[in-house]
């Protein structure tokens, strides 16, 4: 008998993931890899926060700890503190019990959970509208989870390399009620470029004049601008405002749990009494996928939320990450400026969080990698996170030539 | 709680109104969620169970609705070298860097020689696609979308766009759902005959060589879910012959292998004969059970290819349907089963705590049908001894289910299923006197 898959297609390989690969098999000692999105210390190591270090020690010294299963939504006291982080421990939406927290696979289930709730519990052909620079995973998901392909609205303004405000109201404007609109809460990935406290009460405001459905893909709180509260400022903001949206969180990166998967999604309902039948439904899409989430990660994270020394200590490890990429930011804005390379490179230090879009083409991200070994992904993204002290020059360099060498066609 | 302070500051009396409809002032406020709609789902069946169990004050309960296995005195059980293993695996200080989107290769790789064995062809030669999942829930969620994606018609003519997956008359709960999501259509194939509390053969090889040519027959591995009964290995050879014939597509699911018997080879006995008959099978792994990691969502879905060009391009495609759904799948538990297969001792204390599992739901079934007969129960209670794993599907009635409950605070779900891990050597007897009372 013959396999039932033997005329399978290939499928192009991911972007991103593909960069990893041919950057691991790159043996150039020059090599730079500015492409993933992970943090990497000032020496370029991987990096396990020692408050979560400490946390798994006593796990793995509890006799008492087990493997057992958790609940389809799983751990509580793991989302009620995810609530509280996001949302504010004083949240009207938590006092009001209008809000519904389940764990998920990082930010991606989270997502993946969330939509798929809307398809199948709102309507399977509301439209969804992502930013038109957005993580490239996000135009997946949506289709994966039965919604219809994502709509855009224009977000970067490439002159500035800010949100250009003007044209992101203008095409929410045009969103039929009800349509979901995918917004980043801080750090947008991949152009840094986050709005103004003012923008986003502008952006608040056709959120409500149309009647749309916010979801925040939190990736980034407390890793941005190294301020919990700070970071969650847009979400809270619009939560205030007595809105149905949808709240997803990862702790990829604010607790480097990058591979341990810990996330969660929060339905916030504008009024009480739905809280029952969104969980049941969570629950029964989750059930489907998966049966019940992965309980180390939520443990740790569980512990270090709930934990006032712990805690402090995470918050201590959040000023130093986001620290570091600044330090990287001024450092390469300052290389570039150094060496003269044409264009004006105050985005790299007004932009925010782990990514910056430098506004190279991919002409020139190809000249990059092929000449000297400098990895981003085509659109001209680098993470801050793969620079180093040792590196900062080199890249800007590298840039100043690439500019220079490579005539702008994209 | 909230709802309530709500409805306390509505019932206040407002200030006079020139309205002609007080009574309208009073309304609760009408939902302006979107929300408001979504229907409540249906009750979990076992959750109910559990809620009652921790409800009763009785100090002889018995929860026969645990899912994961208890030892002799009714506690989860951490396997030895699995604490050994976490030790170590703290101690190393490992990153915590993402795994790729088809998860940990060197897992993968042994999940894969653990169920095939070291020296199957397929595995050597690379015409293995293979992937670490979210336990085995995960394996057959991969499997169904991959299936409703790319499953051929059989011959000329438009593919399905529903395949049609036949389940087990029963199975576990779950499989329709995670079928049903994947996009695929939902069907039945005849197995438990409740009147022998046994497989019913016939109808089964007849069921499925009514169904359309080309079905996914979906097969559980060993120790059957929810009834415990599994066919012989005479039975297993006659189906793979049906399914041959038939051109079927064989989908196992193995979410007990060593758990069952206590040893592994031994419970892999029907995925081994259907690949040694050459069929291309697919197949979820869970290692929840065996190795008692039931929460860290440990698993691995394979599918076997005719070459090592299909098996990349099947590959290349469940790490589409991966992505969208989360990106990448956990490490700490895939950690764990490495740690423990790389060290010989610790695979060694491995297999034989496992098969202390098997072994004492081997003996408890024995147990509980020894005291029935000894009682001089007047029904036949083979069936104890002869389905396996978990699970007994004990042909206990409805009504008799909630007189054990109401009477006896022995707890099970409706349909007479009881989970051996929940019999203990302590409460043996007393489960005997009361199955015995509510069955004369």
């Amino acid at each position: 008998m013959s396999s039932i898959f033997s005329s399978v297609p290939t499928a192009p390989p991911d972007a991103i993931l593909g960069l990893t690969a041919q950057f691991r098999a790159d043996p150039d000692p020059r090599k730079v890899n500015l492409g993933v999105g992970a943090f990497r210390t000032s020496s370029n190591k991987p990096y396990v926060l020692p408050v979560v270090r400490r946390v798994e020690q006593q796990l793995a010294d509890d006799p008492s700890a087990t493997h057992e299963y958790l609940p389809q939504d799983g751990l509580q006291s793991f989302c009620d503190a995810s609530a509280r982080l996001i949302l504010g421990a004083d949240s009207p939406a938590l006092a009001d019990g209008r809000v519904t927290t389940v764990q998920a696979l990082s930010g991606t289930g989270a997502l993946r959970v969330g939509f798929a709730f809307v398809a199948n519990f709102i309507s399977s052909s509301t439209s969804v509208y992502v930013p038109k620079q957005t993580w490239s995973n996000h135009r997946n998901v949506i289709p994966a989870a039965g919604l219809p392909r994502a709509l855009e609205y224009r977000y970067l303004d490439p002159r500035t390399g800010a949100v250009d405000i003007a044209a992101l109201v203008e095409d929410l404007d045009k969103a039929p009620a009800g349509s979901i609109i995918l917004l980043h809460g801080c750090a947008h990935n991949p152009t840094g470029a986050d709005p103004t406290q003012p923008q986003w009460l502008q952006i608040l405001d056709v959120v409500k004049r149309r009647k749309l459905v916010p979801f925040f893909d939190n990736a980034y709180q407390g890793f941005a601008s190294g301020s919990l509260e700070t970071d969650a400022w847009s979400v809270r903001t619009f939560v205030a405002a007595g809105l149905d949206m949808l709240v997803a969180q990862s702790y990829a990166k604010n607790m480097g749990m990058y591979g341990e998967r810990v996330g969660a999604l929060s339905v916030v309902a504008s009024s009480a009494g739905a809280e029952d039948a969104v969980r049941s439904q969570l629950k029964a899409t989750i059930r489907a996928m998966y049966s019940s989430p992965p309980k180390h990660g939520a443990m740790v994270a569980a512990a270090i939320l709930g934990d006032e020394k712990l805690f402090a200590e995470w918050e201590g490890e959040l000023v130093k990450m986001s620290a570091r990429i600044m330090d990287m930011r001024v450092k390469l804005k300052a290389a570039l400026e150094k060496n003269a390379t044409p264009g004006n490179w105050d985005r790299i230090t007004s932009q925010i969080g782990m990514f910056s879009y430098t506004g190279l083409t991919s002409q020139q991200v190809t000249f990059m990698r092929e000449k000297y070994h400098v990895y981003m992904t085509a659109n001209g993204r680098i993470s801050m996170a793969g620079l180093t002290d040792d590196t900062v020059q080199y890249v800007a360099d590298a840039m100043k030539d690439a500019v220079e060498s490579v005539v702008k066609q994209d | 709680m909230f709802r309530q302070t709500l409805f306390r500051h509505l019932s206040r009396p407002l200030p006079r109104l020139l309205s002609t409809q007080p009574s309208a002032a009073f309304a609760p406020a009408a939902p302006t969620s979107r929300f408001a709609g979504v229907p409540q789902g249906p009750e979990d069946a076992i959750l109910g169970v559990t809620v009652a169990f921790n409800a009763d004050p009785n100090p002889n309960k018995i929860n026969l609705g645990v899912g994961a296995y208890r030892d002799d005195v009714g506690l989860p059980f951490v396997l030895s070298p699995v604490r050994e293993a976490e030790r170590r695996i703290v101690h190393a200080q490992h990153h915590m860097e993402y795994l790729p989107v088809a998860g940990s290769r060197t897992f993968v790789d042994k999940a894969i020689r653990l169920a095939y064995g070291e020296h199957n062809h397929h595995v050597k030669t690379g015409q293995v696609a293979s992937m670490q999942t979210l336990s085995g829930t995960g394996a057959c969620r991969m499997a169904g979308v991959l299936i409703q994606r790319f499953l051929p018609a059989l011959d000329d003519g438009p593919r399905d766009e529903s395949p049609l997956v036949l389940l087990p008359n029963p199975s576990w709960a779950n499989h329709a759902a995670i079928f049903r999501d994947s996009g695929c259509t939902v069907g039945q194939y005849k197995y438990y005959d409740p009147a022998t509390k046994s497989l019913d053969f016939e109808g089964c090889v007849s069921s499925l060589e009514d169904a359309p040519d080309g079905s996914v027959v979906l097969l559980h591995a060993c120790a059957h879910n929810p009834t415990g009964v599994d066919p012989t290995p005479e039975q297993w050879a006659k189906l793979s012959a049906v399914l041959k014939e038939k051109r079927h597509q064989p989908f196992f699911d193995m979410a007990y292998q060593g758990f069952t018997s206590g040893d592994m080879e031994v419970d892999a006995a029907s995925v081994r004969r259907f690949v040694d008959d050459g069929h291309r099978i697919v197949l979820a792994q869970s290692f929840s059970k065996n190795f008692g990691l039931y929460g860290q969502r440990v698993g691995c879905l394979s599918v076997l290819t005719d070459s090592q060009e299909e098996a990349l391009a099947v590959d290349s495609q469940l790490k589409i349907i991966a992505r969208p759904m989360y990106s990448n799948p956990p490490i700490a538990g895939v950690r764990i089963v490495e740690e423990v297969l790389s060290d010989p001792e610790l695979e060694r204390q491995w297999r034989m705590e496992m098969k202390g599992m098997a072994e004492r739901i081997i003996s408890m079934r024995t147990m509980l049908k020894g005291y029935l007969e000894e009682l001089g129960s007047v029904q036949n209670w083979d069936h104890i001894t002869n389905q396996n794993g978990m699970f007994c599907f004990s042909g206990i009635s409805k009504e008799q289910v909630a007189k054990l409950r109401d009477e006896h605070s022995v707890y099970l779900t409706e349909n007479g299923r009881i989970s051996m891990a929940g019999v203990t050597s302590q409460n043996v007897g007393y489960l005997a006197n009361a199955v015995h009372k509510v069955t004369m």
